[in-house]
């Protein structure tokens, strides 16, 4: 290749004590063109772009920008190099105006008024370029998700960075949001930036990258030409074996309603009504998925069904009323009512991540009869029961006296699911089932949720994931703001009109909207 | 996988701090004009080469225990107990109470009935700060700290205008009767002859310490009540989950801490004084912080913590006695080993953390 690269990278390996995040990292990102970094969680993506952005500093290797070779000590120097960063977590003061923000850190004097003025001119010119309409004068708490990504993206260009990284830039926006997204990028290529792309979505590397890199355990396995590859080879360049990529399941055999759900209203510490009447039903071997942006109430709606949020309404379980603001409206009262959960934070709900995973295999369940007698906890044979229950669901390292912070997301997500699953449910409430696990443990984790409909079990699914939500459920419902939009059956749908659905737009706008399209 | 071994957490951690606060210590004592070691080994032939030393730093030791696990367990639930002081005070009118008016038959239904009470007490004193902070979110450490100065006010009062007996100047009740005096290690360990604690204020209430340490360990490591308490402390949202009611863990929680600093009272009370002073907990309660955190808010931490504690106390009032240190100087070592073990732990855990995968480093 005789052009030069925007970004080469030679031998860059860095090590955290015994860990190898990165090990021996060679690329070349070509200007002008959108270039993927796929791989599991922990594959060491975050860490590379760390060392780009000088967060870290590499072990060994060398970094070229534009062929020449570049020390990136700081985000400063990274800056200076023309290397904009898009965090996952936007890095924005919450009551400063978009215009503030973008001059923050970037002042050219002790006084604000003329950066003020001139980000004032520079915004509206890139938003008239690249379709980056932001009000400047909005504050950042008011705007929705995806604007304040652009807020993040004004703030590099602002800062003439010619080399955008974004991490995970899809996971909080609506896929109309996200089709947005994808322009601005296919924009900005156009004027001749350069472009990152992490991501763990292989949908979105087949859309909009030229190159894709590929990452497992710290190495880049392949660079591979987007035109000339498949989602299939992707996902087994990243795990290292093939993938089940769909999901495995026969047509769904429903029985009885096991969950009913009638107007369910919530109203949350801050007074903000977040249910706004829900109503809803799942039967008995089926599986009802929830699709929504994260924040429109499904978290809530999790929550009063799992006995922690107080709610008007009626909720039945196998015929039988829900106490929902007396004293059995507690996660107890609901697992003695046959009610698993599997919470959406498993960090700060599902797991103590102090305990170890014995404790944590009663979580919930520890003043069960089976836990031991009297006040007394039985550990020996809670310890017992764990490591079975660890060696069925294939938790590795299977170790019962680790604790939970030491597993990695899938395991972690697999010590809960051995938890709710193993009791036998009527009905099991899941969130994110499998949001930061890796592709090896999503194959497992939808197996197993298929197995326990298979076994005539009702399960209420939630999930930001589009794909996952229309490749396991057998209705779709959709949320937003606190309402349910609409009910789908998955064959007859599509993202569009899901997505549709999900930013509020109802059916029959939806249908105008088709018209408008078909005319 | 874990930076370092439990082991090294467990012990060089805290062992290092000690080490430093001792080598701060030091500099202080020669700062001073006095010369370190011979002031260290003073401390030790005064608190541990007489059975009358060890039996002063045993009761030491007993106060430290009971204040020490009642920290620990309101630890456990990550609430800071610094009420123990009050909480204390108020067990100590409980034993008070009970030795005045019960009319006992024998020392050992006494201390049932005194542990009983001044449990009962301290936890009494520990329910109103709790109940504010469970269902009002008033901060623990704030009320429990103004509990204390109620606690001294109210027993200031009750001590002059109702307990102290006619003509007495001095605001304490009357001696209590013979039947609940405690037995001391005095009259339980010596021979005919061979008199053993000659006048060391050490008695059976350090059997009761012990006795709480085990029954501490069992309420956190063993009962589904500490398991729930541990979860609430770890992480309050995943208690919500599980079902755990955080405004039932706050309060039960403090009950049980206010209960054990409560219970201090029967050595300093019953044990000692053999009737209720004012000044009877002498600070006992925040000593009990620094035991705590020394150890580790495990009962066999609190147990060595607390008779190191025990240790300088003693050693430390024998300072002052043979040189010029001043006692407070013992305070001056106390907040610095609470200085190293609290709020400085992160300066000793990181490098050793950093060694030890060094030297994992090294092994792989």
């Amino acid at each position: 290749m005789t052009e030069t690269a925007a970004i080469e990278l030679k031998g860059v390996s860095k090590a955290f004590g015994p860990v190898q995040a990165n090990k021996d990292i060679s690329i070349r990102v070509m200007p002008g063109t959108i270039h993927g970094i796929i791989g599991e969680n922990g594959a060491g993506k975050s860490t590379l772009m760390s060392i780009l952005y000088g967060f870290y500093k590499a072990d060994s290797g060398e970094i070229l920008i534009n062929g020449k070779p570049t020390e990136i000590p700081d985000s400063q120097a990274a800056i200076a190099a023309g290397i904009g960063m898009v965090f996952q977590h936007f890095k924005l003061v919450q009551n400063f105006s978009v215009l503030e923000n973008v001059i923050l850190g970037a002042e050219d004097g002790p006084m604000l008024q003329p950066s003020l003025r001139k980000a004032r001119g520079v915004l509206k010119h890139l938003a008239e370029e690249y379709e980056l309409q932001v009000d400047p004068d909005a504050l950042i708490e008011d705007l929705s998700v995806g604007h304040q990504q652009r807020v993040e993206i004004l703030k590099a260009l602002y800062r003439e960075a010619d080399i955008l990284i974004l991490d995970e830039p899809t996971g909080v926006l609506t896929p109309a949001e996200a089709d947005h997204l994808f322009r601005i990028l296919k924009g900005l290529r156009e004027e001749g930036k350069t472009i990152i792309l992490i991501t763990h979505k292989l949908r979105e590397i087949m859309e909009i990258t030229d190159t894709v890199s590929v990452m497992r355990r710290g190495e880049m396995t392949a660079t591979v030409k987007t035109s000339e590859t498949s989602p299939e080879e992707l996902a087994e360049l990243m795990v290292g074996r093939k993938v089940l990529l769909r999901v495995d399941k026969a047509p769904a055999n429903p029985g009885k309603p096991v969950l009913e759900v009638e107007n369910l209203h919530h109203i949350d510490e801050a007074g903000v009504e977040r249910l706004k009447g829900i109503s809803l039903n799942v039967r008995a071997g089926e599986i009802v998925g929830i699709a929504g942006v994260s924040g429109n109430g499904q978290s809530e709606l999790m929550r009063v069904l799992g006995g922690y949020g107080h709610a008007t309404g009626s909720i039945r379980v196998n015929g039988e009323e829900l106490d929902l603001t007396g004293k059995h409206s507690d996660g107890q009262s609901r697992r003695a009512r046959g009610i698993g959960h599997v919470p959406e934070d498993r960090h700060h709900e599902g797991l103590i991540l102090d305990y170890s995973a014995w404790e944590n295999m009663v979580f919930g369940y520890h003043r069960g009869p089976e836990t031991g007698s009297g006040v007394l906890m039985d550990n020996k044979a809670i310890k017992a029961e764990a490591q079975a229950k660890m060696d069925r669901f294939d938790v590795r390292p299977p170790n019962p006296w680790l604790s939970a912070k030491n597993f990695s997301g899938g395991n972690q997500q697999k010590i809960v699911l051995a938890r709710e699953i193993e009791r036998n449910p009527d009905l099991l409430l899941i969130g994110q089932p499998t949001r930061g696990v890796d592709i090896g443990a999503i194959e497992f984790i939808h197996q197993q949720i298929v197995q326990l409909r298979d076994a005539g079990k009702a399960i209420l699914l939630v999930s930001v994931e589009l794909d996952e939500i229309m490749s396991l459920s057998d209705r779709i419902a959709v949320m937003f703001d606190g309402e349910i939009m609409g009910e789908r059956l998955p064959a007859e749908t599509n993202q569009t009109e899901l997505g549709l659905l999900m930013a509020g737009v109802t059916d029959t706008n939806v249908a105008q909207t088709k018209e408008q399209t078909n005319g | 996988m874990d930076k370092m071994p439990a082991w090294a957490d467990a012990v060089l951690v805290p062992l290092i701090s000690i080490l430093l606060a001792a080598g701060i210590s030091a500099l202080v004592i020669l700062a001073i004009g006095e010369n370190p070691v011979e002031a260290f080994m003073i401390m030790v032939k005064e608190a541990l080469s007489t059975s009358r030393g060890i039996g002063y730093t045993l009761y030491y030791a007993t106060n430290f225990i009971f204040t020490g696990l009642a920290v620990s367990v309101a630890f456990h639930a990550r609430m800071f107990n610094i009420g123990g002081e009050g909480q204390a005070m108020m067990g100590g009118l409980g034993v008070a109470l009970v030795c005045l008016y019960v009319p006992w038959p024998h020392w050992t239904l006494a201390l049932f009935g005194a542990a009983a009470i001044s449990a009962l007490f301290g936890a009494a004193w520990a329910y109103i700060p709790a109940y504010l902070q469970a269902k009002r979110g008033s901060h623990i450490v704030i009320t429990t700290i103004m509990f204390n100065f109620i606690a001294f006010s109210v027993l200031n009062y009750i001590l002059v205008n109702v307990l102290r007996p006619q003509g007495s100047m001095d605001p304490a009740t009357a001696k209590f009767p013979e039947a609940t005096f405690l037995p001391t290690f005095q009259s339980m360990f010596s021979t005919a002859d061979n008199v053993m604690f000659r006048n060391a204020p050490a008695n059976v209430t350090f059997f009761v310490a012990l006795a709480a340490c085990v029954a501490v360990y069992f309420l956190i490591w063993r009962t589904r009540l500490g398991y729930e308490i541990r979860a609430f402390g770890h992480s309050e949202t995943g208690a919500r989950y599980a079902g755990i009611s955080p405004v039932k863990i706050t309060i039960v929680s403090m009950l049980i801490s206010g209960g054990l600093a409560g219970m201090m009272a029967l050595n300093t009370t019953m044990g000692e004084a053999e009737r209720l002073v004012l000044n009877a907990t002498e600070g006992a309660g925040f000593i009990g912080i620094a035991v705590a955190l020394m150890g580790r808010s495990h009962p066999f931490g609190i147990l060595l913590a607390a008779l190191l504690f025990g240790f300088m106390y003693q050693g430390g009032s024998e300072l002052a006695f043979w040189t010029n240190i001043p006692q407070q100087l013992i305070i001056v070592i106390q907040a610095l080993v609470i200085l190293f073990t609290g709020a400085l732990d992160n300066m000793v855990r990181m490098p050793l953390e950093k060694l030890f995968l060094s030297i994992r480093k090294g092994d792989a």
